[in-house]
C-alpha cells in the first residue's frame, strides 16, 4: 500500500499548523472596493462584459438576497459574517486572455508546482504548450497518463484553459463560466438557475448576485466526453469571498466525467466561499462529480480557515440518467455541503459516496438529498466521516419518495469513526415516503478505533500514526473506490495528512 | 533470549495486580508451556510481554536478548522481533489480508534499516507460508479476519507469524477453537519455525496443544507467579491431576 507509506512520510514532515499548502502568490490584483451593493454587481457584470439579461438575473437575486437570512438549522457555529467587509472581485491582473503558457505568470506557474497536484499538472501544462501538435498529446498518453482537462480558476478568473481544440473536436464545451456567458449565452440561458433556482437558499442566492466565476460543461447528444475534466479553485486574495458558479450540461446519452480539487493558501482571516454548482443529465445521460477538498482548515487553535458554505445539486431530468457525487472533505474550518440528486426521470439513478474528515476545531455538517420524483429511480448513499482531535462531523442526509414515484429504491449506509475523546460525530437522516412501494434501507455505526485494534496492528511492527491511517484508509476504502485513480491516490494522502497529531 | 525478573503488572485503569513477581527465563531455542488455570495471568504476560498500553510494569524487568524492553512501545518490540499470536485476532475492515501482511512486513524492515521486499519476493513468501498452512490464497484478498473462522483467525495469526520471522514467538491459546486438523496443520506451521535462534512462549490452558507443539520446558502460573517448572513431564501431570493438585501443593 505505498499510498498510506507516502501518507506516513508526509504526516512526518507536516505540523499540525504548518498546513502544506499554505503560500501565498504575490500577483498585482485588481481589485473592487470592499462591500456589497448593486454598483459593486454591476462592475462585476461590466468587468465581465456579459450581456443585459445577466445583469438582470444577478439584480434580481440580490434584492431577493436582502430579504433573507441566514440559514441557523446546521450543527456549526462561527461568528457572524461581515458581508459588507468583503471583496466581491479580484481578478489577477495580468491574465488578459492568455493562450499559451508563455503568457501565464510565471509567478502563477510555480504556484501550480508547489501544489504538487496529483494529476502532474506540469505535464499537462507542458500540453498546453504544445498545443498544437497531438503527436506530443499521444505520447502524454503512451506513458500512461491519464488525459486530464484543466481549467484553472485563479481567484476569481479562468487563467488557461487546456485541451480545448480537442474537446471542440468531439464537441464538447469546456471553459469558464464567463466565456459560457458571452459564447454560448443561448445554452446558459437554457440551463442556468435550473437546477438551483434564484432564492434556494441564502448562500446560493448570495452566489447568483455575485459569482465571478466557474466552469462550464456541455457535452452534446450521444458523446462520450474523450477525457476527464478538472478543475482546481485556489482562493487566492486576502478577504476576497469566493463565489464560484459551475453548470455541467449533459445532452441523451452523454457521459462526462469532471474532477474538482482544491487547496487553498494560508490565512488569518475566515475566509468565505458559497459556490453553486449545477449538473443536468437528459435521457440516458451520465455525470460523475468527484471533489477532494483540502481548504485550509484553520491553526491548531482553530483560528482562521475557510467557510464553505456550498450547493450542489444533480437533476437527472431525462430517464436512465445518473449521477454521481463523491466527495473527499479534508479541509475547510466549516463544511457546510449537501450534494443532492433530484431524480425526476423515470429509472434515473442517484449516487453519493463521501468521507468527510475533522480534525483540530473543524466543524463539518454535509450530507445529501436524493429526491425521488420519478418511477424505478435508485439512489445509494455510503457516508464515511471521521472525526478527530476538537472537531464535530455531522452527516445530515434526506430521502424522499414523491407520491408517484413507484418503485423507488434507497440505501443509505452512514459510518462513523472517532479518534480521541474530545471529538463528536452526529447522524441525523430524514426519510420520508409518500409511496407504498418505496424500498429505503438505512444503516448507521459509529465506532472508536479502539484500543484493541491499535494494539493489535502495531504488534505486527506497524507504528501508531502508521496503524491510524491504515485503520482509517480500510475504513473509507468503499468510497476511496469510487474515485478516479489519480484522485484515490491524492484522497488517501490527503487523509492520512488531515489525521497527523489525532494520537499522542 | 527472555528474562523475566520479579515481574508485577497491573491493570493501569484499575490498578488490579495480575503478574505478581513473576520470573521465567526462556533461552533461545526453547519452548517453553505456560500452562495454568482460568485467571492465573497467563494472558496478560503474553500482553505485558508485547507491550500492550493498558498494563502497567509496577516493578521487576523483562530483558529481551538481554536488554530491557520496557520502554518500548508495542511496535517497536515486534520490529525487534517479538511476536504474539493473540487469542482473539482483532478484524481490520477494509484492509485486505495481503496488504496488511505487506504493510507489517515492510514496517519492520524499515525499522530494521533493510530494503523494503518487492512485490513478487513477497507473493512468493506469502505463498509458500499459505500452502503450509494449507490456505487458501483468495482468502489473503478479504480484509484482514473480518468474517473469517475461528480456525481461520488462527491460522492468519501462524501465517503471519511464518512472515515476520521473529526471534520470540508468543502463542496465546493458539489452540482454542481449532478442530484435531486444523489443530495439526497449525502446530505443523509453528513446528516448522522451532530454530536454535527462535524462542517461544506457548499459553495454554490445556495438555493436547503440547501433543503436537512438545515443549523442553513446562511452567505452571498461578496468581501471577510460576509456582512449578518442570519438563514435558509435568504437563501430563497436570493433565493427569488437575491445576488443583499442582497449584495446592506449590502454595
Amino acid at each position: 500500500m505505498p499510498a498510506v507509506q507516502e501518507t506516513i512520510e508526509q504526516v512526518r514532515n507536516i505540523d499540525v499548523d504548518q498546513y502544506k499548502y499554505g503560500f501565498e502568490t504575490l500577483i498585482e490584483t485588481d481589485k473592487a472596493p470592499k462591500g456589497l451593493n448593486e454598483d459593486i454587481i454591476r462592475l462585476i457584470s461590466a468587468k465581465k462584459d456579459e450581456p443585459e439579461w445577466m445583469l438582470d438575473w444577478r439584480l434580481e437575486a440580490f434584492r431577493r438576497w436582502q430579504t433573507m437570512s441566514e440559514p441557523s438549522w446546521a450543527r456549526v457555529s462561527y461568528p457572524e459574517i461581515d458581508f459588507q467587509d468583503i471583496h466581491y472581485y479580484a481578478a489577477p491582473k495580468s491574465t488578459s486572455g492568455p493562450t499559451s503558457l508563455e503568457e501565464v505568470d510565471p509567478e502563477l506557474l510555480r504556484t501550480y508546482e508547489k501544489l504538487g497536484i496529483p494529476l502532474k499538472e506540469q505535464e499537462i501544462l507542458a500540453g498546453v504548450r504544445k498545443q498544437g501538435e497531438p503527436s506530443d498529446l499521444d505520447a502524454i498518453e503512451g506513458n500512461g497518463g491519464r488525459r486530464v482537462a484543466v481549467d484553472a480558476v485563479f481567484d476569481s478568473v479562468s487563467v488557461v484553459t487546456t485541451f480545448k481544440k480537442e474537446l471542440a473536436a468531439a464537441g464538447v464545451i469546456f471553459c469558464s463560466i464567463s466565456e459560457a456567458i458571452r459564447e454560448h449565452p443561448d445554452l446558459v440561458r437554457k440551463y442556468l438557475g435550473t437546477v438551483v433556482p434564484t432564492s434556494d437558499n441564502y448562500y446560493a442566492t448570495l452566489n447568483t448576485a455575485v459569482f465571478t466565476d466557474g466552469s462550464f460543461v456541455y457535452v452534446p447528444k450521444g458523446v462520450r466526453c474523450p477525457m476527464e475534466l478538472s478543475t482546481y479553485f485556489r482562493i487566492n486574495e486576502k478577504n476576497t469571498g469566493q463565489f464560484e458558479r459551475t453548470l455541467i450540461i449533459a445532452e441523451e446519452g452523454a457521459y462526462v466525467s469532471y474532477l474538482e480539487g482544491c487547496t487553498a493558501p494560508q490565512r488569518d482571516e475566515n475566509q468565505l466561499h458559497a459556490a453553486v454548482v449545477e449538473l443536468i443529465a437528459l435521457d440516458d445521460a451520465e455525470i460523475k462529480y468527484s471533489t477532494v477538498q483540502n481548504w485550509y482548515p484553520g491553526d491548531k487553535d482553530g483560528k482562521g480557515g475557510i467557510y464553505n458554505f456550498v450547493t450542489k445539486r444533480g437533476d437527472c431530468r431525462g430517464k436512465n440518467s445518473k449521477i454521481s457525487w463523491t466527495q473527499v472533505e479534508t479541509g475547510s474550518a466549516i463544511t457546510w455541503k449537501y450534494p443532492s440528486c433530484i431524480l425526476r426521470g423515470d429509472n434515473s439513478q442517484g449516487e453519493f459516496y463521501s468521507i468527510a474528515v475533522s480534525n483540530g476545531h473543524q466543524q463539518i455538517d454535509s450530507g445529501t438529498k436524493m429526491l425521488h420524483l420519478g418511477k424505478n429511480t435508485v439512489s445509494r448513499i455510503i457516508s464515511k466521516g471521521i472525526s478527530a482531535g476538537r472537531s464535530n462531523n455531522t452527516y445530515r442526509g434526506q430521502v424522499s419518495v414523491h407520491r408517484k414515484a413507484t418503485n423507488a429504491r434507497n440505501f443509505t449506509n452512514c459510518d462513523s469513526l472517532l479518534i480521541g475523546n474530545d471529538c463528536g460525530a452526529h447522524t441525523v437522516p430524514y426519510i420520508e415516503a409518500k409511496n407504498a412501494t418505496a424500498k429505503l434501507e438505512h444503516e448507521a455505526t459509529t465506532s472508536k478505533i479502539s484500543e484493541d485494534q491499535l494494539f493489535y496492528v502495531m504488534q505486527r511492527g506497524i507504528p501508531e500514526e502508521e496503524a491510524i491511517a491504515l485503520i482509517v484508509n480500510g475504513f473509507v476504502k468503499e468510497v476511496i473506490q469510487e474515485l478516479p485513480m489519480e484522485f484515490a491516490v491524492e484522497a488517501q494522502k490527503l487523509i492520512g495528512i488531515s489525521l497527523e497529531g489525532s494520537v499522542g | 533470549m527472555l528474562e523475566i525478573k520479579n515481574l508485577h503488572a497491573r491493570v493501569a485503569e484499575t490498578g488490579t495486580e495480575i503478574i505478581r513477581g513473576l520470573d521465567l527465563t526462556v533461552k533461545a531455542g526453547e519452548v517453553a508451556a505456560i500452562m495454568g488455570p482460568n485467571g492465573s495471568g497467563k494472558s496478560t504476560l503474553s500482553y505485558v510481554l508485547a507491550g500492550r498500553p493498558d498494563y502497567e510494569v509496577t516493578d521487576g524487568d523483562i530483558l529481551y536478548d538481554g536488554q530491557s524492553i520496557l520502554e518500548m512501545d508495542p511496535a517497536e518490540r515486534a520490529a525487534a522481533g517479538v511476536f504474539l499470536a493473540f487469542q482473539y485476532p482483532m478484524e481490520i475492515p477494509g484492509v485486505a489480508t495481503m496488504e496488511f501482511l505487506k504493510v507489517a512486513i515492510n514496517s519492520q524492515r524499515r525499522a530494521r534499516g533493510d530494503a523494503e521486499l518487492k512485490i513478487p519476493d513477497l507473493l512468493k513468501k506469502v505463498k509458500e507460508a499459505a500452502g503450509t498452512l494449507e490456505m487458501d490464497m483468495a482468502m489473503l484478498k478479504r480484509p484482514l479476519n473480518v468474517g473469517f473462522s475461528g480456525g481461520e483467525k488462527k491460522r492468519a495469526e501462524i501465517l503471519q507469524m511464518m512472515l515476520l520471522e521473529p526471534k520470540l514467538c508468543v502463542l496465546d491459546e493458539t489452540d482454542s477453537g481449532l478442530d484435531i486438523d486444523a489443530l495439526k496443520i497449525v502446530a505443523d506451521g509453528v513446528n516448522a519455525l522451532r530454530s536454535p535462534e527462535r524462542a517461544m512462549v506457548v499459553i495454554t490452558h490445556y495438555q493436547r496443544l503440547l501433543d503436537y507443539i512438545v515443549p523442553d520446558t513446562v511452567h505452571v502460573l498461578s496468581r501471577g507467579r510460576v509456582v512449578k517448572s518442570g519438563d514435558k513431564g509435568l504437563a501430563l501431570e497436570l493433565e493427569k491431576n488437575g491445576y488443583a493438585g499442582v497449584v495446592g501443593e506449590a502454595a
